[in-house]
């Protein structure tokens, strides 16, 4: 087989992987539009915050150190333990949901009724709150997170490929690792939103607000559970992505990878976050293979939207996106 | 009554908020926040925490106390241009942004402010010409000096010959990563290399495609122009692919141990070139714990002694104080303006006897800046990681970089920039 289609084969697989990696992210996103029509600017941050408190909880670290040691002139860091990462995960997931309380209490049940601009604005003031309330509770140095994950090159991989081709293709552990999760993620928020009273009730509000407030769902309860499994994703996307570069202030900024992928994919649609994943990772990777170098490289974050846009150019509401008629 | 309270509340935050005016002032441009506060927050808090050791040990600077004002830029050029309009009215003597798009923007206003801009490491390559510009200050070392030590240490370990490897270059797509090109180029004509650039979009969290043309290029070495995340990930990446790490070297910017301690043992043997020390052996590093941590006075939480970016800051506020310390002394007086302090850097003077009264002593290297030459010595060292023992090592002596190459181009760079702003040279 020719040496530039082996390449291109290998870019392919890898531009799968990142996909499912940017599907993690957008997954977020859609769950909370899906729910609740807010486009949900914090989600990045989301990330960034649960990948602080895992790591803040697995390595004992005393929340608010910095501003406690500044008033009360202590030397306090870390409490004399360190917790497993199993039961660091479940109690940052546990932290997420009480962060999902306190985001209704606090901030959406006082906007109920108001224009969708208006919930978004507050989604963008939630953010740079969480920035900052990130930095201040667990510090803003760079985090090491090790969760046990697996990552680098995988041997078998490797080794069957250059058996088979004279030339062995690179898959990340990790990549693989990240694959299974929103495999396993996905089946469980579809299985979750087809057969459970609840993911029934999601869908009703999903579908109309009003109706499924006059048979007697509790919109508070929905909007709850849908920013507590949008917690517990971001958790899991900062989990993959803090892997791979440390827990820092940059997780925030994975948001940005999203867009595309919901412009391609669709806002309100699981399945179209996935898809739209793995297209805008393999378009910008095989992209980056052929025509970045004729271009000066580096093309992967502006191709990204292109390729949305082209889509959007065809189907306004993205792939699996729902089309909205409003008539006057 | 309530404006008269508010008006009074106003006036005495202002008080407390801006410098005696009797003070030495040295702004502090830092970002804490952001995507390259890793970076940002060592540095700033070295170049406090130097100053505020010379205050409780020493009184000052020639017994006049030191203000370090901090504005938060959060690696922002128009943030850091706002910093600098809004403290170069608290008697500022000398800007240290650490950032090179600020630097470019600073150039042309610390110019028409008479205010000296130091940017040791980074910034406008060419303002060594002190002939063109006469502000600007980036010793003791530059970027296409770092690129020519690099160069300099893959000759050292190959005999002298690296004719026909081939060296790929990864960086960070902006000003900053892109300076090293031409010298790099210049030394792959001049040592028969090929250089393959490749190039990571800010914040640089995905270096997939990146890292996947590496392996399949197979090039000798790789060297890093980094800044943020992009040093993290471009690491584990390289560990990833099972790139030797001692065969990867960063620039003194990709050379902070936040970049390695991710990537934990596959770090190990991560090479990176320096123009300083390298941890916290040294006496200086004793009295910052005794006078300034222990007393809690550190500007953070004082365990960044002896690491890669804090000593940085250090080495910086050093500088500068033996510039402030040289301008007293050259004007006569303790209360220095930004004109005298500027004259100063250009006098400074700086020897290995002095370095070890300052217990530095082997820290950095002797030299004396020029009216010509604001660049310094263009020396440095290589250090590699030691992932055990969690710390950097000098690997090689401090040397001299292929000023041959250098040069040539600070010339031409600096003459362009003199033509476009009708500059006529000076020290004649």
């Amino acid at each position: 087989m020719p040496e530039q289609l082996l390449f291109a084969i290998e870019v392919t697989l890898n531009g799968l992987m990142a996909g499912v990696l940017y599907a993690l992210v957008a997954l977020g996103f859609v769950l909370i539009f899906k729910a609740s029509g807010i486009f949900n600017y914090a989600q990045g941050v989301m990330a960034l915050f649960a990948a602080l408190t895992l790591v803040g909880i697995q390595q004992g670290q005393v929340p608010f150190s910095h501003l406690i040691n500044a008033i009360f002139g202590t030397h306090i860091h870390h409490f004399p333990w360190q917790v497993p990462s199993i039961i660091a995960i479940i109690l940052a997931a546990g932290v997420m949901v009480f962060f999902a309380w306190l985001v209704e209490k606090y901030i959406l049940q006082h906007l109920i009724g108001q224009p969708d601009i208006i919930l978004f604005m507050a989604t963008i003031g939630l953010a740079y709150f969480m920035e900052g309330f990130g930095d201040m509770m667990w510090g803003s140095e760079i985090k090491t997170l090790d969760v046990g994950l697996p990552q680098g090159l995988n041997v078998a991989i490797d080794e069957t490929t250059y058996g088979w081709f004279g030339y062995g293709f690179f898959i990340d552990n990790l990549d693989l690792v990240a694959t299974l999760v929103a495999i396993v993620l996905v089946t469980v928020l579809v299985i979750f939103s087809q057969y459970t009273k609840q993911g029934r009730a999601l869908r009703a509000v999903a579908d109309d607000h009003s109706a499924a407030l006059s048979v007697g769902i509790s919109l508070r309860f929905i909007w709850v559970l849908v920013w507590s499994i949008a917690g517990f994703v971001a958790l899991v996307a900062g989990i993959m992505w803090g892997a791979k570069s440390g827990v820092q202030f940059s997780l925030s900024l994975i948001a940005l990878k999203a867009l595309p992928v919901l412009m391609l994919g669709g806002f309100t649609s699981i399945p179209g976050a996935i898809i739209g994943g793995l297209i805008i990772g393999v378009g910008e990777q095989l992209f980056e293979f052929a025509i970045g170098p004729m271009v000066g490289g580096a093309t992967q974050n502006w191709f990204a939207y292109v390729l949305a846009l082209v889509f959007l150019i065809f189907r306004p509401q993205g792939l699996f996106g729902e089309k909205i008629i409003e008539r006057v | 009554m309530k404006f008269t309270k508010i008006a009074a509340a106003s006036v005495t935050a202002l008080m407390v908020a801006t410098p005696v005016l009797a003070d030495l002032v040295f702004p502090s441009l830092s970002y804490r926040t952001g995507p390259y506060a890793a970076g940002g927050i060592p540095y700033a808090d070295g170049f406090a925490d130097y100053f505020t050791l010379l205050n409780e040990r020493d009184g000052g600077i020639g017994g006049v106390a030191i203000q370090v004002p901090e504005c938060e830029t959060a690696y922002n050029t128009e943030k850091g241009v706002e910093c600098y309009e809004s403290t170069k009215g608290q008697g500022a003597l000398v800007y240290n942004p650490l950032s090179t798009g600020i630097t470019y923007q600073l150039i042309p206003k610390v110019t028409a402010d008479n205010i000296p801009l130091y940017t040791p490491g980074y910034g406008r390559t060419s303002a060594a010409n002190g002939k063109v510009f006469s502000n600007v200050f980036n010793f003791p070392a530059n970027y296409w000096n770092a690129a020519s030590l690099a160069v300099n240490h893959l000759l050292e370990i190959n005999g002298g010959d690296i004719k026909g490897k081939k060296i790929a270059l990864v960086y960070h797509n902006s000003a900053y990563g892109k300076e090293p090109i031409r010298t790099l180029e210049g030394l792959a004509e001049k040592h028969g290399f090929e250089l393959l650039a490749i190039p990571v979009d800010h914040p640089g969290q995905e270096q997939k495609a990146q890292w996947l043309q590496i392996r399949r290029e197979k090039p000798d070495n790789v060297l890093m122009w980094g800044w943020g995340v992009m040093n993290q990930v471009a690491i584990q990446e390289a560990a990833n692919i099972r790139f030797p790490m001692e065969n990867f070297i960063g620039v003194w910017w990709s050379g902070g141990d936040h970049d390695v301690t991710p990537a934990g043992d596959k770090s190990n043997g991560y090479k990176a070139v320096t123009f300083h020390g390298v941890g916290d052996d040294y006496p200086v590093f004793g009295d910052i714990q005794k006078y300034v941590v222990d007393s809690g006075k550190a500007a953070g939480a004082g365990d960044n002694i002896g690491k890669a970016i804090y000593n940085r800051g250090v080495y910086a506020a050093m500088l500068l104080a033996e510039a402030a310390k040289t301008a007293q002394e050259i004007h006569g007086t303790a209360d220095i303006t930004a004109a005298q302090m500027r004259d100063g850097m250009e006098a400074l003077e700086i020897t290995e006897e002095r370095m070890v009264e300052l217990g530095m002593g082997g820290f950095g290297p002797s030299f004396t800046v020029s009216c010509e030459n604001h660049g310094g010595p263009g020396t440095g060292a290589i250090q590699q990681w030691d992932a055990a023992a969690g710390s950097w090592k000098l690997i090689s002596d401090f040397g001299g970089s292929d000023m041959d190459v250098i040069q040539p181009l600070i010339d031409a760079d600096s003459a362009a920039y003199a033509s476009e702003n009708n500059i006529t040279e000076r020290c004649n």
